[in-house]
């Protein structure tokens, strides 16, 4: 057997965890009301288009994309809209949602809810771009960067690879995984949509070895479309991050601070390009997801589909409650997800998962001296000295930090995660970041 | 031996005047030629070198001072030496000093331990800034004092220190010397200069928060609800986003105590001068 | 109360306590293979520089430099075990806990506790020793079970110090009765400092350090192999036992330090290719010193120069960082 594909610098191997590979997707149900952000996306919050009273449907347009980086946003049950104010988030703070109570499960009609796979593809390059953004489609793998402008690649640079990144690195997430193997073709079509939008004719689908379903659902499928490839790669965190991907697959790199374009390639989630295959092909905007609800403390683990905007409590009730051992609940995955402030907040189209972890896997371990050992700088994948970072940062000296690169970091905690000082390393590469920021 | 004695002395004596006339030469050469009237404000200036005049040290802040004119002047201050200071550099550049009131940081929070009961645990770096990213923080009060003590660790005078008791900063107004690096490092902006009265008398309210009355007091007990109570014994004291705030133009001396009184919840402090009570 | 707290919400259970006790795991066959060479003797001098390290380290953070208890950490066993290893069984208890003093109180505590230490702490005591007492130090005792029971010790000179005084001329084909075969020294039959002698026992520990990946083979290896390169190059060229590349392998500190002291975490390099020029440069100064300069052995000197070296390494040589122009 050939030597698997890989980035060569730094990573780790964590527990993965993964006890939902096999649980099929089922769909979560209809919350009695569901909370919408309007921003759920990198760039600024789309402008609200409803008012208290009115009544949606799925898929209405609930907000209007506020300039080029922002994404609309559409309503994900049918009933009234109830209020249309700041309520805390995730992190406790305020932010603008719709809230919802849902009346039955009413579709807008030009949505196509067949479970027919269309194959022929009878869009132009431009048509598919605004079928995109129309459907307010973002990256799914947890930045929220609105897709339309990742598709639409600019005059001076080339893209000639797409990767679909089905790698999925983060330890219990298996969203992602399941929807490889239950909806494969739907993301193959997906894959050479984007194939025409961008004028390229190949793309390679990047699965990591330890999902053996997947890739040899996809490897028989692939053998049916030209220019659809499975690559299988070796499983090493953070291989998920664009940059590392890249790197697996061609072995180039992207130039501290530029694009993906700028080498060459496009990196599409696979939940982003199931949800670009059923805006195209079945009309649908992006208004539900797959979310993965596990954890060690998780009573009864699953993947489920659910309607944005769902109240992550609404998810934690169906798989048995909060039991006493947890003492955190994440949003996403736990190497760079958030702990949760408010469990009720709603889920978005960037919640790839709810984790709920013990103290026994979560907790913070007491901080003790730096030993030199050297590991956080073997294991960044950026080639940054984490140990370095850290110590001119508790000595508030900005102007050395300016050599650091530190702003090049991608923020995987791979340094914290390996410290056997339990340093908060990647706290400081953040303090750092904000610091460097500040002085620009 | 004698030559040997002799041998070395030369030697090192040679090696001594060439050394000695290098160094002459080089020093003659590279010297700064540098304003005298810099130097004679630098040696006026109290060499905390803490920044908190704006200027990255005492010596640069002794540069600024020669330079600027006298406009410009009138608004360059040393926190620490404070007018006494300020009345010698301008007797050097020949300017007339301006006075000005003395003045001292204030927290404007009362999220304290009784008032804003903990919510959620925090288990990570102590830092605010790293904690206000990833939450609202322990009371969920996104405006409120998040107990992680930034501005004890950057004040260079020892003015703040954690109330065991209450778990939020308290400023000593007696060390404090209203440089304004806790204005600068608080991520939720909490700190504010705020002039003294005649006997160190100051009055503020002590919350920043915006929210609606019902859902600020569903976080923090002593939340200005923006009741309007306060507007009527002093019209200069605005509510503005569900938020009062007493100007410094107030004199905290006449109001004080009537503001604090009248607050229902409790979020206007007054500190009556003389002995640091934190109130 | 649910906690918050900032990603990543993993951490490796690996910490500096388990690390610790993995090299002392490592060490430990030396330090059984001495007690089979040396006798109790040896244990004695072992356990005594244990517990002189531990103790001292405790008795100091605790009263001098009143700073949290750090022996929980066990890096002071190490230190000991290092030490002990360094010295020959016939040492003085009382020197060895001189030694015990300078390598942790002098060498380690006085910089500010582990981590911050820029010389090796164990081979700041041993060169202490090495340079106070140098007749005690180089008093070998030669191995055989019998010794620690009779009164009157066998000594004898270790193998470096003999083909050290080896005529240059001696040609390889005569055969020197004095020295050792190469399996005697790879089990560590031969006369030397209590845990230098065997070259299974350490490298039994190299593959357990290797294995639980508390080091990389980087430092071992290029050190070892910068040795056996130099060595092996005047010997092809000279044909005298004085170069002999495998006798300069096997016997003298040289996997002792390059497996275990060289490759301390705290005084060494942080970055791969640091740690390689490093590694090179330990070699190439190992030898100088065996060939050049009075002295036999030139491990413990050769690491201890490096360590001061190990700063301006690591502000030269930094990793090569993702997406830098090649």
């Amino acid at each position: 057997m050939s030597k698997l594909k890989t980035f060569c610098q730094g990573g780790i191997h964590p527990n993965k965890h993964k006890i939902t590979t096999d649980t099929p997707i089922v769909f979560a149900g209809l919350p009695e009301v569901v909370t919408i952000p309007v921003k759920q996306h990198i760039g600024s919050p789309a402008k609200i288009l409803v008012k208290p009273g009115d009544k949606v449907k799925v898929g209405t347009l609930l907000a209007d994309a506020d300039g080029i980086v922002s994404s609309d946003v559409h309503s994900s049950v049918s009933g009234e809209v109830i209020k249309v104010e700041a309520i805390e988030g995730e992190f406790g703070y305020l932010e603008d949602m719709i809230t919802i109570k849902v009346e039955g499960d009413e579709f807008e009609s030009s949505i196509d809810t067949s479970t027919d796979i269309n194959r022929e593809i009878p869009f132009s390059a431009e048509e598919i771009v605004a079928k995109i953004r129309e459907a307010g489609i973002v990256g799914m793998g947890g930045a929220g960067y609105p897709t339309p402008i990742k598709t639409s690649i600019p005059e001076d640079k080339k893209v000639d690879t797409l990767i679909i990144n089905g790698i999925e690195c983060e330890p219990f997430l298996t969203a992602d995984d399941r929807l490889m193997v239950e909806k494969a073709e739907q993301i193959i079509i997906g894959a050479k949509i984007i194939n025409k939008a961008l004028g390229i004719q190949n793309a390679i689908i990047a699965v990591d070895e330890n999902k053996p379903q997947a890739i040899d659902i996809l490897n028989k499928i692939t053998k049916t479309y030209v220019g659809v490839n499975v690559e299988v790669c070796a499983t090493k965190y953070p291989q998920g991050g664009e940059k590392q991907l890249i790197t697996a697959i061609t072995g180039r790199e992207v130039p501290s601070g530029r694009l993906p374009a700028d080498a060459g390639c496009l990196v599409q989630n696979v939940g982003t390009v199931f949800a670009i295959y059923e805006a195209i092909m079945k009309n649908k905007p992006l208004y539900e997801r797959i979310v993965t609800v596990s954890g060690d403390t998780c009573p009864h683990p699953a993947n489920f589909l659910v309607r944005i905007g769902t109240p992550a409590s609404f998810l934690i009730e169906k798989v048995g409650g909060i039991t006493p051992e947890t003492t955190q609940i994440i949003f996403g995955g736990p190497m760079m997800g958030t702990s949760a402030f408010n469990i009720n907040a709603p889920i978005t189209k960037l919640t790839s998962g709810i984790l709920m972890l013990s103290d026994q896997l979560a907790a913070k371990r007491p901080e003790t001296d730096c030993i030199r050992c050297g590991k956080c700088v073997e294991v960044c994948p950026i080639g940054l000295q984490p140990h370095l970072i850290g110590r001119l940062m508790q000595n508030h000296q900005i102007e050395a930090l300016k050599d650091c690169h530190v702003l090049d970091c991608i923020e995987c905690g791979c340094c914290s995660y390996i410290c056997p000082a339990h340093i908060p390393l990647l706290d400081y590469c953040k303090l750092s970041k904000m610091e460097l920021k500040k002085k620009k | 031996m004698d030559s040997i004695i002799f041998l070395s002395m030369l030697v090192l004596g040679g090696i001594a005047v060439v050394a000695s006339a290098v160094l002459y030469m080089v020093s003659r050469k590279f010297a700064v030629k540098e304003d005298i009237k810099i130097l004679e404000i630098d040696a006026v200036l109290p060499q905390a070198n803490c920044g908190g005049c704006g200027f990255a040290g005492c010596h640069d802040f002794a540069k600024a001072c020669s330079s600027a004119s006298e406009e410009k002047f009138a608004n360059l201050r040393c926190p620490v030496g404070g007018q006494p200071v300020m009345d010698k550099i301008a007797a050097i550049k020949g300017v007339v000093a301006i006075q000005k009131q003395p003045s001292a940081a204030v927290l404007r929070c009362n999220g304290t331990c009784q008032n804003a009961p903990q919510k959620v645990a925090y288990d990570g770096i102590t830092s605010c800034r790293i904690a206000a990213r990833i939450s609202s923080g322990q009371t969920g009060c996104p405006t409120g004092c998040l107990r992680l003590g930034d501005c004890v660790k950057n004040c260079q005078f020892g003015a703040l220190s954690i109330d065991p008791v209450t778990q939020i900063p308290v400023v000593d107004y007696n060390k404090c010397t209203s440089c304004g690096a806790c204005v600068r490092t608080c991520p939720r902006g909490l700190f504010e200069i705020r002039n003294k009265g005649p006997q160190g008398q100051m009055v503020y309210v002590a919350c920043r928060n915006t929210q609606k009355g019902a859902l600020a007091r569903k976080n923090c007990k002593a939340a200005c609800i923006a009741c309007l109570k306060c507007t009527k014994i002093n019209p200069e004291v605005k509510v503005e986003n569900n938020l009062s705030y007493i100007p410094d133009t107030v004199p905290a001396e006449q109001f004080g105590q009537q503001l604090k009184e009248t607050c229902p919840t409790g979020a206007i402090n007054y500190y009556s001068g003389g002995e640091n009570t934190n109130v | 109360m649910l906690k918050i707290s900032t990603a990543p919400h993993f951490q490796t259970t690996k910490d500096t306590s388990s690390i610790m006790l993995d090299v002392i795991i490592a060490l430990a066959p030396a330090a059984i293979m001495s007690i089979i060479f040396f006798g109790i003797q040896a244990l004695v001098v072992i356990l005594s520089a244990v517990a002189f390290c531990v103790g001292l380290e405790y008795l100091f953070n605790k009263y001098v430099f009143k700073k949290e208890n750090t022996i929980t950490d066990f890096s002071a066993i190490i230190t000991g075990l290092l030490l002990a290893y360094n010295l020959p069984s016939t040492m003085p208890i009382w020197m060895i806990f001189v030694g015990s003093f300078m390598a942790i109180v002098v060498g380690k505590l006085c910089y500010g506790g582990l981590g911050k230490n820029i010389f090796n702490p164990a081979l700041v005591g041993r060169v202490f020793l090495f340079i106070s007492f140098p007749v005690q130090m180089t008093t070998w005792p030669l191995p055989g079970f019998l010794n620690s029971f009779s009164a009157d010790i066998q000594t004898g000179a270790t193998t470096l110090g003999v083909i050290k005084h080896l005529d240059i001329q001696t040609s390889a084909t005569t055969s020197v009765s004095e020295l050792p075969s190469y399996w005697q020294m790879f089990i560590g039959n031969i006369g030397g400092c209590i845990g230098e002698v065997s070259a299974l026992a350490l490298l039994l520990g190299l593959a357990w350090l290797l294995r639980r990946r508390i080091i990389t083979w980087h430092i071992p290896f290029y050190y070892i192999a910068t040795v056996f390169v130099i060595t092996g190059v005047l010997w092809l060229s000279t044909h005298s036992i004085r170069f002999d590349p495998l006798t300069h392998l096997l016997s003298g500190g040289l996997m002792l330090g390059a497996i275990f002291m060289a490759t301390d975490y705290a005084t060494s390099p942080m970055t791969k290719k640091g740690q390689i020029v490093y590694a090179i440069c330990c070699g190439l100064l190992t030898v100088i010193i065996r060939l050049c300069s009075a002295y036999p052995e030139g491990v413990s000197f050769a690491i201890l120069i490096m360590n001061a070296f190990v700063p301006l390494i690591d502000k030269y040589i930094q990793p090569r960082y993702y997406g830098e122009r090649r």
